[in-house]
């Protein structure tokens, strides 16, 4: 079992000065200079997250010393690549309040809900030329059924469900958002009806930051039997989350947003669920007997592996799980609540606008804003000569930006890592945009 | 406030008072010639809508050709000051010139463009006019398809204008 040395952290107490300097200590990349010599300030955590040692080490790691094809091979080498392919599973599980066998390997947070979808897909298919497990047959969709998503939804939440709803004919409804961004929880008794059967929806949204009041809407989902798709991107990585508490039916969510690599992400089902779901992908490792006919397929989570899967990513991953539940995610719910309320004080900036939720509560490090007169893209470029790394554009949210009427939003995201230092540069630097463009 | 002296390289002073200026903007004032000119087929228009999918920046173009010659041109955009200004000082460029000149106009812009930050011959360069002040935005990848929307749209606008007769034509 690979080891991870997080700093020690009280739990429920924010990080102190000195674990935050010991954390920050932990990612090299948070050292180095940029262009001019000018220190990063990285404020871009919610688009990707920087990693530190232990899991770079770990990636590394596997394939210095353990590198083998899992899950086959009697060789030394493939025992010990699959223990640690496998204690990653069950380290991610943890992390989220998962068993094992509900968590599948996926490439990524995309990945994992088109799995989702092209499962449905295909019960839908099976079920009209009568073929695949009858217990599939509840996830068939037909005209007349309903597929209900949020306005809040990031692109990946939102276009698999449209894609779906055309290929089958099912309707996609959707809960609107209101003025500072919260999905519309007093609209699911209207939105999600008898005839919905999937209610997909974001835990925190990666551009207003607020976090979803969960138990209303699994509540009705549960009451009408529509199966609850969570996306799970933002959370995980920023507050404690546990998703059989939640009593969501799948989530999604990234490696690398929550300090892992790239390239790996992880499904959650619930087992009853996961057990009558079909395959998205089909070939190698998901199957049990294969003749030239006709194949049976594996249990989960193995059923949705076919392929070669990135394993080392995935080790990396689980110690990244590890790091974060060592320094114990309500000490970094804590510590990026007050981060949060930092990063908002730019609202004293004159001009400067907040997309979202515009106090620190039931809100995430994530605050994404408007400056009068100055396009985004030019905030951005203004910050990013400061040294400062914010993201621009529509974060893969174009129906969130319409609802409100831009095109494009600065967003400036925390992470673990992040320092109430940083967030001063960004709101002194932001005094200078204005005069800068003469808005 | 004085910006830092890389900032200032990409917002040159001209670039930031053409996005001020927005010459050509109100695609409702282009124009059209009426149905009697349009009759004489030496008129032509066309209209382009580009978008950059990354930043959701767009721009809808619109031209009037009278005998090969651009006669007008206006748009609507919304999107950075590196885009809005392209747009102006496009618009002041090619108002009023040949088409295929605009077109090699176009062509030195791209290669402006992609000469990350070294510049044209100064010859090309020259028949440019202020946008050859763009040169500093080739230095930033992120930032040369902001300089190019606008150059983006009037180069299928002429293609439209040039190959699909009026609608009053049809």
């Amino acid at each position: 079992m690979t080891t991870t040395t997080a700093p020690q952290a009280s739990s429920a107490a924010r990080l102190s000065d000195a674990e935050l300097a010991a954390v920050r200590a932990d990612f090299p990349l948070l050292g180095r200079e940029l262009r001019g010599g000018r220190p990063l300030v990285y404020l871009d955590s919610g688009a990707t997250s920087q990693k530190p040692d232990p899991v770079l080490d770990a990636e590394q790691d596997f394939y210095l010393q353990r590198n083998a094809a899992v899950h086959r091979g009697a060789h030394q080498l493939a025992e010990e690549a699959t223990e640690a392919f496998e204690d990653a599973r069950a380290a991610v599980a943890a992390f989220v309040g998962a068993d094992p066998d509900e968590i599948v390997w996926t490439s990524g947070a995309t990945t994992a809900l088109n799995l989702v979808t092209h499962a449905l897909l295909g019960a839908t298919l099976d079920a009209a030329r009568g073929r695949g497990r009858a217990e599939s047959r509840r996830f068939a969709l037909a005209e007349g059924d309903e597929i209900v998503v949020t306005e809040a939804e990031h692109h990946a939440n939102l276009v698999p469900w449209q894609e779906l709803a055309a290929r089958t004919g099912a309707t996609l409804r959707w809960l609107e958002v209101d003025d500072e961004g919260r999905i519309r929880v007093d609209q699911v008794g209207d939105v999600v009806t008898e005839r919905t059967k999937v209610l997909a929806f974001t835990h925190a949204s990666n551009v207003t930051g607020a976090i979803t009041p969960v138990a209303p809407l699994v509540a009705r989902a549960r009451e009408v039997g529509a199966l609850t798709v969570l996306d799970a991107c933002q959370s995980v990585p920023h507050l404690p989350v546990d998703l059989r508490a939640l009593g969501v039916d799948l989530a999604a969510f990234s490696g690398h947003k929550m300090l892992g690599p790239t390239g790996v992400g992880a499904l959650y089902g619930r087992r009853d669920v996961l057990a009558d779901l079909p395959p998205f992908l089909t070939g190698g490792s998901m199957v049990e007997v294969v003749t030239m006919e006709t194949t049976t397929f594996a249990p989960p989570p193995q059923r949705f592996e076919a392929g070669t899967q990135p394993v080392a990513q995935a080790v990396a991953m689980g110690a990244a799980a590890r790091y974060l539940s060592e320094l114990g995610m309500d000490a970094v719910a804590a510590h990026e609540r007050e981060v949060a309320a930092e990063l908002l004080r730019i609202q004293e900036v004159p001009g400067v606008r907040v997309i979202g939720p515009t106090e620190a509560v039931e809100r995430l490090a994530v605050v994404s804003f408007v400056v009068d007169g100055v396009h985004a893209h030019d905030v951005g470029q203004y910050l990013d000569d400061t040294g400062i790394a914010v993201r621009v554009g529509h974060h893969c949210a174009q129906p969130l930006h319409r609802r409100f009427g831009v095109a494009a939003t600065a967003r400036a995201s925390a992470s673990v890592y992040t320092t109430l230092d940083e967030v001063r540069a960004l709101r002194e630097a932001l005094g200078g945009v204005r005069a800068f463009f003469g808005a | 406030m004085t910006g830092p002296s890389a900032l200032e390289q990409l917002y040159q002073q001209v670039i930031l008072d053409q996005a001020r200026a927005s010459h050509g903007r109100g695609l409702a004032a282009l124009d059209v010639p009426t149905e009697a000119a349009a009759h004489d087929h030496a008129h032509h228009t066309g209209e382009s809508h580009q978008v950059n999918p990354t930043c959701g920046d767009e721009v809808t173009l619109g031209v009037v050709l009278d005998a090969g010659t651009i006669a007008d041109l206006r748009w609507d955009s919304q999107g950075c000051s590196i885009s809005q200004a392209s747009l102006s000082v496009l618009t002041e460029l090619v108002t009023g010139k040949p088409v295929d000149e605009a077109e090699q106009l176009g062509e030195t812009f791209r290669a402006l463009m992609a000469s990350r930050g070294q510049g044209i011959d100064d010859t090309a360069a020259d028949t440019l006019g202020d946008a050859s002040a763009f040169v500093g935005v080739s230095k930033f990848p992120a930032r040369i398809k902001c300089a190019l929307l606008g150059w983006a749209a009037l180069r299928d606008a002429l293609a439209r204008a040039t190959t699909t007769p009026l609608k009053e034509d049809a």
